[in-house]
């Protein structure tokens, strides 16, 4: 096989981006993607609202991939198909199975992982009752009815107010099926308020905050469940149980970043995010081995991914061709105080120009004020009328003021 | 077979096994070999579908059962029986050994274990905590001393059990699912089962239908049992924590079973339970409150409790007769041969068990073993046993080889085609996925289902929104996009 200096793995939006980024960069790019196109979640994403911060207009899932592969079309990255990586070694070995090429061990200059996520599912949340058809992922959901052209309910309830389930509550609305409520466990949204107003409220779809599923009854077809409000432990009121007659559950209850293959490669991860610590480039622990998209962390847009993997392409096909960068400033930590949940890079290096620090907070607040700090010295400061865990917060910071580890924190 | 299923008939056959489970494919396995025409019949979509699908696989070493049962005699002798065919069969299986971990003040329950473990002539030794904890390092704090047995394990229950269908199904059985027993009685020395899939006539039947075994001897006329169900509930987790597992770690028995216990899965997952709460005989709901059981008991053994890492909930529901299991011709009825009440060490002894029902039937029926019969089916191979020039040697033979359905498993499309083409063919999506585990991931199917669902359609000929998830009206695909049927609603 020919050697590349760029091999991206995943040709979701995160891997086409970065692979473009690469090839830009002059890097000779090879692009893995296991399924039998390119696009990877945003092909079953036939909803609009894709593409408002990246182009400046309005997309379907399926248009914003497409725009991508046309760009990746003209060059000459070469693009395997139902190739899956099975495993990253410690020297950035990546053993692939494919039909075309069967099993080998590729080696290139540097490596992008762009794997996705993947979706919670009733196991995972060890859900009680019974086990019938009529439990899904919504995002299966959504491929059996966006792809495949099937309904998998006809009375729907939904656990979890990810977006993905939102965007499902109004697409299995729209398609003729009803959808009872949303359940969520939390006392707020886990997806963004534009998709409560847009799929929920515009459709009058009820959602019962600081709620949860108790059980589930019917074999071999689901036939109800019980639901009932958690106290302040999100323990379930059992007293306060009721009844919802339906065939369908579906669950969105939390997204995964997929780094399975990575067990043998000594990144190092992190514990909040799933995903691997990177530092601004979006190199992880092993040198010449980078991450992007939502198999770093989990992102809220579609936008944020493609912006976060040109980085990661870009500074992958520096490695490659150019070695490491000349690292002079130092290397500093990013931490996380009060009100913020994880942030990321985790790792910034000193120098010049801005860096970009993308962080989720730990639950919804209201008038508070964002708060980076750097040895006492405060780098940035600024007032929020609302931040919430659902929507991905950015701030900017002069990587020429650093002097130490930061920390972003809230004041509330 | 096919003809079978499509009208009424009347099919005579030597033997008629009730039941699909474990006992009920060993027992047919094993007639399979003889000169005869037997038959199982099955009420479930595929084998394997009720407390053989969901109990803890464990090969048991047999130092627990009270001397003397027929619980001692073919849980020990299914033992040598089972690790056999797992070599035969290629059926996911490993010899893990097993510790009964006591804490304090348990010390005379492990002697009176080791007592029975010398009188059923079971290899079992009393380990003090220093040495138990070289065979399992994780070990909770407070477990003071452990009773080994190193010829304990565990297999893949409902792998065992369709292996065992698949070869018999080769060597000439029959066998035919959604097949209940309606009806059986005896006229002019035959017996005649009604079904929904026409009449069967027999000479002789063995009854191993589980749950339903009471039931069965009923209806022609043979002993009824007091019949109590127990539910068992339990927990799966990530391969991850398979390394966490050396052995299985039992607590110290008690009369409500063998306790909540912690254990690696022939497939490299790790179980914890299961509960033991009386249930009514087809409720395999997982509770909250048998959850928060298994939760409270496994850290009184097990030192790295890891919840976190649960991808799935389960529940089976055993069937308990008296102390013991009963295998033994009806008195009542000639030509009938009754198992009942094969609950725990049920999935050890059935190999035991065919061996002496064969014993049985041949008391009823003189019938010669055939001049030749399959002993080792053609392997099957799975992707995660492959070498790398045995996988690309596949490969260059059929692409399909190289292109993984189940990412979580990882499993081929190779995989999915020949379970769904195997003697007895994986018809549902579960199906599939007993057979060769795609869907039994950390996405729990997520990801492969449509495609799984897409494999059945085009194998077998059967249009997606006829493809189910299981048994009865379990189908995935309710109504394709845009048609009019919401009315019902």
């Amino acid at each position: 096989m020919t050697k590349y200096d760029v091999l991206v793995i995943g040709g979701g939006p995160a891997g086409m981006a970065a692979a473009l980024a690469a090839h830009e960069k002059g890097a000779k790019v090879l692009l893995l993607e296991r399924d039998v196109r390119l696009g990877g979640i945003l092909n079953q994403c036939i909803h609009a609202g894709f593409g408002l911060h990246y182009f400046g207009e309005e997309l379907t899932g399926p248009e914003y991939a497409d725009r991508f592969e046309k760009k990746l079309a003209k060059t000459d990255v070469k693009v395997i198909l139902n190739a899956m990586a099975l495993a990253v070694g410690a020297d950035g070995d990546v053993t692939v199975l494919s039909p075309e090429e069967g099993l080998v061990h590729l080696k290139a200059g540097a490596v992008v992982l762009a794997m996705g996520c993947r979706e919670r599912t009733a196991g995972a949340i060890a859900l009680a009752g019974t086990r019938p058809a009529g439990i899904y992922t919504a995002g299966m959901a959504q491929k059996m009815c966006n792809i495949e052209g099937y309904l998998v309910g006809r009375r729907i309830v939904i656990l979890g107010s990810g977006d993905i389930g939102l965007i499902m509550a109004r697409r299995m609305t729209l398609e003729g099926a009803h959808v009872e409520r949303v359940i969520e466990l939390m006392p707020y949204s886990g997806g963004l308020k534009r998709n409560i107003v847009q799929c929920l409220e515009d459709f009058g779809i009820p959602i019962d905050y600081s709620h949860t599923v108790t059980r589930v009854v019917g074999k071999p077809r689901m036939e109800g469940l019980y639901y009932a409000p958690v106290d302040e432990h999100r323990k379930p009121v059992l007293s306060e149980e009721k009844f919802i007659p339906c065939d369908c559950l579906l669950l969105s209850v939390g997204l995964i970043p997929e780094n399975d293959i990575l067990n043998g490669s000594g990144v190092e991860m992190s514990r909040v995010t799933s995903g691997a610590e990177v530092d601004e480039n979006r190199m992880t622990s092993v040198p010449g081995i980078f991450s992007c998209g939502n198999v770093l962390h989990v992102h809220d847009l579609v936008d944020n991914v493609s912006h976060e993997a040109e980085i990661a392409g870009a500074a992958a096909a520096s490695y490659a061709l150019k070695g490491a960068p000349e690292t002079d400033g130092g290397v500093f930590g990013v931490n996380v105080g009060k009100g913020v949940r994880y942030a990321l890079p985790q790792r910034v290096h000193g120098g010049g120009g801005n860096v970009e620090i993308f962080f989720r907070t730990d639950n919804v607040y209201k008038n508070c004020k964002v708060v980076a700090e750097c040895g006492g010295r405060v780098l940035y400061s600024k007032k929020r009328m609302i931040v919430a865990p659902g929507e991905m917060e950015k701030i900017a910071l002069d990587r020429s003021a650093l002097d130490g580890d930061v920390t972003v924190r809230l004041e509330i | 077979m096919r003809f079978l299923t499509r009208k009424r008939c009347v099919v005579t056959k030597d033997v008629i096994v009730i039941g699909g489970g474990i006992v009920g494919c060993a027992v047919l396995d094993r007639l399979a070999r003889r000169a005869a025409s037997v038959c199982l019949l099955e009420s479930g979509d595929d084998v394997a579908v009720g407390a053989t699908r969901a109990n803890s696989g464990i090969v048991h070493a047999g130092y627990d059962c009270e001397p003397g049962t027929l619980k001692a005699r073919f849980n020990v002798r299914g033992n040598a029986l089972v690790w056999q065919l797992a070599d035969e069969l290629n059926v996911p299986a490993l010899k893990c050994g097993s510790l009964v971990a006591a804490r304090e003040g348990g010390e005379e329950g492990l002697a009176e274990l080791k007592r029975k473990a010398d009188l059923n002539g079971v290899r079992a030794e009393v380990l003090s905590r220093e040495r138990a904890l070289r065979i399992e390092p994780m070990l909770a704090e407070g477990v003071v001393a452990a009773l080994y047995a190193p010829d304990a394990g565990v297999i893949s229950p409902y792998q065992l059990a369709i292996a065992l269908a698949d070869r018999a199904v080769l060597n000439g059985a029959e066998i035919l699912t959604e097949c209940a027993v309606l009806s059986l009685k005896k006229e002019d020395g035959v017996f005649v089962v009604g079904t929904a899939k026409g009449e069967f006539r027999a000479k002789t039947v063995v009854n191993c239908a589980g749950a339903e075994a009471s039931a069965v001897n009923a209806m022609a006329g043979a002993e009824t049992y007091r019949t109590e169900f127990r539910k068992g509930e339990y927990y799966v987790l990530d391969h991850t924590e398979r390394e966490n597992v050396s052995t299985v770690i039992f607590p110290l028995p008690t009369a409500a079973g063998k306790g909540i216990l912690v254990a690696p899965t022939a497939d490299g997952n790790v179980i914890y339970g299961p509960t033991s709460t009386p249930a009514e005989k087809d409720d395999t709901s997982v509770t909250a409150e048998g959850l928060e059981e298994i939760r409270r008991n496994v850290p009184l053994t097990y030192a790295r409790p890891s919840f976190g890492k649960c991808i799935r909930v389960y529940c089976g529901v055993r069937t308990v007769v008296g102390h013991d299991f009963i295998v033994a011709p009806s008195e009542k009825v000639k030509g009938l041969i009754i198992t009942a009440g094969i609950c725990s060490p049920g999935l050890t002894s059935a190999p035991a068990i065919a061996e002496y029902v064969e014993e049985l039937v041949l008391k009823e029926l003189p019938l010669p073993l055939k001049e030749s019969y399959i002993v080792r089916p053609p392997v099957r191979p799975r992707l995660a046993d492959l070498d790398e020039e045995g996988l690309n040697a596949l490969i260059a033979k059929d692409a399909r080889w190289g292109k993984i359905v189940c990412r979580c498993e990882k499993v081929t499309e190779a995989e999915i085609v020949a379970a769904v083409r195997s003697p007895l063919p994986a018809r549902t999506v579960d199906a599939v996925k007993r057979r060769v585990r795609a869907g039994m991931g950390r996405c729990q199917g997520g990801f492969c289902s449509t495609r799984v669902m897409e494999i059945i359609s085009e194998e077998l000929g059967i249009p997606i929104r006829e493809i189910r998830k299981g048994a009865g009206h379990s189908e995935i695909a309710l109504l394709a996009v845009k048609e009019d049927g919401y009315d019902e609603v």
